[in-house]
C-alpha cells in the first residue's frame, strides 16, 4: 500500500523520511512536522505552522515539500467547444463525433458561447483577471487519440489569470480545529479534449473513440503553493463545489470530469526548489493525497539514498499503491506552439465597454456574467454558521458530502427540534450510519422527514435520547414504518404519568434500603445506582433527570 | 501591414529570435533536456545557415516526417536563409502581427447539438475497425536513432 497515512497536517510542513511501504511491511512512524524557521528557499509563500510536532530524532533531517496542481475540469454544456456534436458520457462509440472533431479536412473551429460564458464565470468565483482579450494556440503532439496532431489550447493568452481559491483543513485530535488556507491561480484557460484510448496489448492494438475529442475542457493551474496530499486534496475539493455550485462542470472524478495533474519537488528548508516530477492520472479523490504522499516520500527516500530525482513524467498505479515512470512520455515533448490561424482573439467586454448596437448573441459581458453569480460554497458555509449557530467544521461536513446539506435543510424544514440538536444527529448519527456502510446519503434508508419526526418526539420529550437512538437503528433497519410506530410498537414512550413514577420510586427505594442508607452516609455513587434500579423499573422509560429530581424529592422529604 | 513596416529605414539584421514563447516556460511541462538542445542547435543554424545532425533527428521525431536525404537539409537551409530576409525589417515598436484575422470579429455559435450521429460514415475512412472503434497500432513507438536508421535512400 501507499506510504504511511500522514495523520494531520501542518502549513509549511516539514517531511521526515519514513521507510516507503512497497508491500506489507510497515513504515517506521509517520512524517511529521516541526516548527519553521520561517525560510523556504525560492517560495514566495511563507507559510507559519500552528501544530507543533515532536522533534525531529537525531539523524533525520528536514524536507519541505512543493506541490503544484492542474486541474482539468470537463465544462457543462450540450455541444463541444468547437463544433456541434453532443457531449454526453455514455454513448456508442464514435456516434457523437462531427467531421471537425475526426479532424477531416476542410473543416474548421466554431468557438462555442457556452463554454465561454462557463470561462469566465470560473474565473469571477477564483477571484480572477479576466483578460478582455485572449488568443488561442495549438499545441502539437502526435497520438492516435488527437486526430489533428494538435489540441487547441490558450498558451499565450489565456482567458483567466492571477487568481486565488481559498479552503480549510481540519486539524488537531479530532479534526477539529480548521485552518484557513490560499492557494495562488496561475491562469485559467480553455482548450480541447482528446479522444479515450482502449488499449488491447493482447492483440497489440490500440481501440480510439472520438466521442470525447473536442469536448471542451477548463484547464486551472494552481501555483506550488501547497505542501502535502491533504492540502491538495482539499483544495481540490472546494475546486469541485464551486464548479458545482456554478454548474459550470459537474465535476465528477469517477466519470472522468475532472481530471488533476501534480507537479511536486522537495527541498531542504533555506534552499533553492528541488527538481519537480509530474504526476498523471489522479483521477480519484481517494487516491489523490496518497499518491501525492506516496511521491513525496519516494523523492525524499532517493535524496536521501544520495539518488538524484530525474524531471520525469510519472503515473500512479493504483493497484501497487505507487508511481511509475510513463514510458509514453520518456524524452522531452517539444510542443511547437503557433496561434491557432482559424480563430480571431476573442474579445470580451464590460458594461462600459460594451458596444452600442452589437449583437447580444455575439457579445459576451463581464460584469453581466459577474451579477448571475449563483452562492458560492463559503458563502453557504458562512450563511450556516450565521443562522444555525454552528461550528465552521460543521458547515464544513455539511457542504464537503454530496447531498448531505439538502438533507439537513429537508429536516430543518419539518422539524421543531433546535438547529444544534438537528446539526449534532445529521452530523455524528446520520453520517455515522452511513459512513459505517459505506452508503450515500441518497442511498440512507431514513429520509428526512423521518428524522424531523423523530426529533420532533425527542424535542416534545415523548422519548428519551437513548429511546430515540433505539428508534433511529430501527428506522434504519426497516425502513418502512414511521418513528411514532416504532415508538409505540416497542414501548419506548417516556413515562408521563407522575403519580406512578412517584410510586415506582417509592417502591424502589422501599426494596433496597441498603442503597438508601450509602446514599444518606453521602456515597454520591448511590444515587445513580437508585435512578438505575428506578430506570429498570420502568423499563428505561422515564427520563433520568426526573427520576433523580423525584428521588430527592422523596429523601428530603 | 506592410506598408507601415515599410516606412521606416531598412537596418542590419537583427540577432536572435524573436520568438513565440517557450514551451519550457509553460507550468508542468518537462523542459530543458532535448528542447533546449534543439532550440540551440537551432538558433546556431541561424548564425551558420546550417543545419545540425541533431536538429534534423529532432525535427524528424517531434514532425514524424523523414528528410530522405541531403538534398532535402539543403532545401531546408535554402528556405530558412530566405525566411531570415524578414529581419532586414525594423520592427521596433510594431506589435506582431499573429494572424490576419486580428481585426475579425470571432463568431459565437449557440450551444445546441446540430452534428453528429456518423459514426458509419467516419468509420469509412479507416483502415482498420473493430466494433464501430478506429484501430491505431499500440501507444506512441519511439523512433530509432539516426545512427541506427538504414543510410539515406533516393527516392
Amino acid at each position: 500500500m501507499a506510504a504511511p497515512v500522514l495523520r494531520w497536517c501542518c502549513p509549511a510542513r516539514r517531511w521526515i523520511l519514513a521507510n516507503i511501504d512497497r508491500g506489507p511491511r510497515h513504515g517506521r512512524g509517520a512524517p511529521t512536522g516541526s516548527r519553521s524557521s520561517g525560510k523556504r528557499g525560492q517560495s514566495s509563500v511563507a507559510q507559519q505552522p500552528l501544530v507543533t510536532a515532536q522533534k525531529p530524532r537525531k539523524g533525520e533531517h528536514q524536507w519541505a515539500a512543493v506541490v503544484g496542481l492542474e486541474i482539468h475540469a470537463q465544462i457543462s454544456s450540450n455541444s463541444k467547444l468547437f463544433s456541434g456534436s453532443q457531449v454526453h458520457f455514455a454513448a456508442p462509440p464514435n456516434s457523437l463525433v462531427s467531421f471537425f472533431d475526426a479532424s477531416l479536412p476542410g473543416t474548421l473551429p466554431v468557438l462555442n458561447r457556452r463554454c465561454v460564458e462557463a470561462a469566465v464565470m470560473t474565473g469571477l468565483a477564483l477571484n480572477c483577471h479576466i483578460n478582455k482579450k485572449s488568443l488561442f494556440d495549438r499545441k502539437h503532439y502526435f497520438y492516435a487519440d488527437l486526430p489533428a496532431g494538435y489540441q487547441i489550447t490558450q498558451q499565450r493568452l489565456p482567458i483567466a489569470v492571477k487568481g486565488s481559491l481559498a479552503y480549510s483543513v481540519c486539524v488537531g485530535k479530532k479534526r477539529s480545529q480548521v485552518i484557513n488556507k490560499t492557494v495562488r491561480i496561475k491562469q485559467i484557460q480553455l482548450e480541447q479534449d482528446s479522444g479515450k484510448s482502449l488499449h488491447d496489448d493482447l492483440r497489440s492494438q490500440t481501440l480510439i473513440d472520438l466521442n470525447r475529442a473536442g469536448v471542451g475542457l477548463l484547464e486551472v493551474v494552481l501555483e506550488p503553493d501547497m505542501s502535502c496530499g491533504e492540502e491538495a486534496a482539499t483544495a481540490v475539493r472546494e475546486l469541485q463545489l464551486i464548479l458545482q455550485a456554478l454548474g459550470t462542470s459537474q465535476a465528477n472524478m469517477a466519470e472522468g470530469q475532472l481530471r488533476v495533474d501534480a507537479n511536486i519537488s522537495v527541498h531542504r528548508p533555506g534552499e533553492p526548489l528541488g527538481v519537480r516530477t509530474e504526476v498523471k492520472n489522479l483521477n480519484s479523490a481517494r487516491f489523490l493525497a496518497k499518491a501525492i504522499d506516496y511521491e513525496i516520500q519516494r523523492q525524499i527516500e532517493e535524496l536521501e539514498n544520495g539518488g538524484e530525482i530525474l524531471n520525469e513524467t510519472r503515473s500512479f498505479d493504483y493497484k501497487l499503491g505507487c508511481t511509475v515512470p510513463m514510458r509514453d512520455k520518456e524524452g522531452k515533448q517539444d510542443y511547437r506552439f503557433i496561434p491557432e490561424p482559424n480563430l480571431p482573439p476573442l474579445l470580451l467586454y464590460d458594461s462600459a465597454s460594451l458596444p452600442a448596437g452589437a449583437d447580444p448573441q455575439q457579445v459576451i459581458n463581464i460584469d453581466q456574467l459577474r451579477e448571475q453569480l449563483p452562492e458560492l460554497p463559503s458563502v453557504t458555509r458562512e450563511k450556516l454558521v450565521q443562522q444555525y449557530g454552528m461550528l465552521p467544521e460543521h458547515s464544513l461536513t455539511l457542504l464537503n458530502e454530496v447531498g448531505l446539506l439538502e438533507f439537513f435543510q429537508n429536516v430543518m424544514k419539518e422539524t421543531r427540534a433546535e438547529p444544534k440538536k438537528v446539526t449534532s444527529w445529521v452530523l455524528n448519527t446520520f453520517l455515522g450510519f452511513l459512513k459505517q456502510q459505506n452508503l450515500a446519503v441518497s442511498e440512507s434508508p431514513v429520509t428526512p422527514s423521518a428524522l424531523a419526526e423523530l426529533l420532533n418526539l425527542l424535542d416534545q420529550k415523548a422519548i428519551s435520547s437513548a429511546a430515540a437512538k433505539k428508534v433511529f437503528e430501527e428506522l434504519w433497519r426497516s425502513g418502512g414504518k414511521t418513528p411514532a410506530q416504532i415508538v409505540s410498537e416497542k414501548r419506548l414512550e417516556l413515562m408521563q404519568d407522575q403519580e406512578a413514577l412517584e410510586q415506582l420510586c417509592q417502591a424502589t427505594m422501599e426494596e433496597h434500603p441498603q442503597v438508601v442508607m450509602d446514599l444518606k452516609k453521602g456515597n454520591p455513587r448511590a444515587i445513580n445506582k437508585l435512578i438505575g434500579l428506578v430506570r429498570k423499573a420502568t423499563l428505561s422509560r422515564a427520563d433520568p433527570t426526573m427520576i433523580k429530581e423525584m428521588l430527592e424529592k422523596q429523601l428530603s422529604s | 501591414m506592410w506598408a507601415r513596416a515599410g516606412r521606416r529605414v531598412l537596418r542590419a539584421p537583427r540577432g536572435g529570435c524573436r520568438g513565440f514563447a517557450s514551451p519550457a516556460g509553460s507550468p508542468g511541462k518537462a523542459g530543458g533536456g532535448g528542447v533546449s538542445a534543439g532550440r540551440e542547435a537551432g538558433r546556431a543554424a541561424l548564425e551558420t545557415g546550417r543545419i545540425a545532425r541533431e536538429v534534423v533527428e529532432h525535427l524528424e521525431r517531434l514532425a514524424l516526417v523523414d528528410f530522405g536525404g541531403p538534398e532535402a537539409v539543403a532545401r531546408l537551409e535554402r528556405a530558412v536563409a530566405f525566411a531570415d530576409r524578414l529581419r532586414a525589417v525594423d520592427t521596433d515598436g510594431v506589435q506582431p502581427l499573429e494572424s490576419v484575422l486580428e481585426d475579425r470579429c470571432l463568431y459565437l455559435r449557440s450551444d445546441n447539438v446540430v452534428e453528429g450521429n456518423c459514426a458509419e460514415e467516419l468509420l469509412q475512412n479507416s483502415h482498420r475497425v473493430v466494433e464501430e472503434y478506429f484501430v491505431a497500432p499500440p501507444g506512441n513507438i519511439s523512433l530509432p536513432k539516426l545512427d541506427e536508421q538504414e543510410p539515406f535512400s533516393q527516392s
